[in-house]
């Protein structure tokens, strides 16, 4: 895996310690930046996101960085709001976002038992099989914590349900996205990770 | 029993490493003496910690202001849970949660039942401090909440390190109080016992320590015994 140059994009408020973990117990380097020159010569591109959409979107936009992601052409990961943002709009705060996959995020709506953040161990549906989602098998658990998610779409590769189905992973041309935290979902995000970085 | 008479219970490294292995779902973190000794916990090993492990972990221990809890969430863990600090100043909650979202922050409430009411006890990890805090638990659990605790874990302090299971009575109570995750701690001596926990005080998870570092149970045997008993577990 030497020739795998990651770059995670720095400064959309994310704590990227657990992510670089990770990949480095995958064999893989990462550089955090949010210089262009970087993320244009990486070979893979990770767009972490922890917060609210509209601060990451401001602060992807003070970086002129809403303009480069769209038009890179390497594999591109977003990891929970991450992938959020490569939607076109968020009802977050009414944040229009990057644009790559149509589509908005919507508020999961609180029921009894049932509380907003979705936050825990949650099955996969896998919806279309590939690459990206190699020795994945139904039913395995990932570790989720957002408010707001996907509804199915023509980007879902795999799914999962919470009061209502949404997207648990996404691929898109070179854009592929998971809402759930990878570095925190032990064997089954550490495979998807491997996964992505072979592509 | 636990908080009078600490066990040294070896590298946390290794333990964390086992426990991982062996597919706990999440591991907390207690720095117990931190408190009312008025220090916070020890960040250098959080770092390690992090390095190791690939499921999510939450620290516990003397976090008494935002950029202290900046620090161990920056290091890699997931959430961060206050107890006494929390008691000191309520204020803290709502900071924090404002800072990084509910879902980060934790609140632990040790609890004992004092004259057919449960009392927030405080300063729990040091037998000279250990006190009432003046509380009471289901006031305080609603109070936690709207200040936007994102998760409470309840430790029923005459049912801890005893193992002879959870105070059922005393989780139920608060269970009908509380909308956000919650957790139960204190009590747990087998498989039975958290089965009997999910099933009776309809809790979110449950937390055991003694019993494992003692190896009386395992954490795979349990999955298993669990799986036996129809509670769904992660494989």
């Amino acid at each position: 895996m030497s020739a795998t140059e990651v770059v995670i994009i720095a400064n959309v408020g994310a704590n990227i310690a657990s992510l670089r973990f990770a990949l480095e117990r995958l064999g893989a380097n990462s550089l955090v930046s949010a210089d262009a020159e970087h993320i244009r010569n990486a070979t893979h591109v990770i767009l972490p996101g922890v917060g609210a959409a509209a601060d990451a979107m401001r602060r992807l936009r003070q970086m002129n960085l809403h303009t480069l992601i769209p038009s890179l052409l390497q594999p591109v990961l977003g990891i929970c709001l991450g992938m959020q943002l490569l939607y076109e709009a968020s009802e977050e705060g009414n944040t229009a976002c990057l644009g790559i996959i149509p589509g908005r995020a919507d508020r999961f709506e609180a029921a009894v038992g049932r509380p907003v953040p979705h936050m825990g161990w949650n099955t996969l549906k896998i919806e279309r099989p590939g690459e990206f989602l190699e020795g994945l098998a139904q039913n395995d658990y990932a570790y989720f914590v957002h408010s707001y998610a996907l509804k199915l779409g023509d980007a879902t590769v795999a799914s999962s349900d919470y009061g209502r189905p949404f997207s648990a992973c996404v691929q898109w041309r070179n854009f592929y996205g998971v809402q759930f935290h990878p570095e925190r979902s032990a064997k089954v995000g550490s495979r998807l990770l491997q996964n992505f970085l072979g592509l | 029993m636990r908080f009078r008479n600490h066990r040294i219970v070896g590298d946390i490294l290794e333990l964390a490493a086992r426990y991982r292995d062996e597919g706990a779902d999440e591991l907390v973190f207690y720095d117990i003496s931190a408190s009312p000794e008025g220090r916070s916990v020890d960040r250098a090993w959080i770092w390690r910690v992090a390095r190791t492990l690939d499921i999510p972990f939450c620290v516990a221990g003397g976090i008494r202001s935002v950029s202290e809890a900046d620090e161990v969430l920056a290091a890699g863990a997931e959430k961060i849970s206050i107890n006494s600090p929390a008691l000191e100043d309520p204020d803290l909650i709502n900071a924090l949660s404002e800072r990084f979202g509910a879902q980060c922050v934790v609140v632990g409430i040790d609890s004992e039942t004092v004259g057919g009411e449960y009392r927030v006890q405080q300063y729990t990890g040091d037998s000279l401090r250990i006190r009432d805090s003046g509380r009471n638990t289901l006031d305080w659990a609603d109070e936690v909440q709207r200040r936007g605790a994102g998760e409470i874990v309840l430790n029923c302090m005459a049912s801890d390190g005893v193992r002879q299971g959870y105070d059922i009575a005393q989780l139920s109570a608060l269970r009908k109080r509380c909308h956000v995750p919650l957790v139960a701690s204190g009590g747990a001596g087998s498989a039975a016992h958290i089965a009997e926990v999910f099933r009776t005080a309809n809790v979110d998870a449950a937390l055991a320590a003694s019993v494992f570092h003692s190896g009386e149970l395992t954490i795979a045997n349990l999955r298993r015994e669990l799986r036996l008993l129809g509670i769904e577990v992660r494989p």
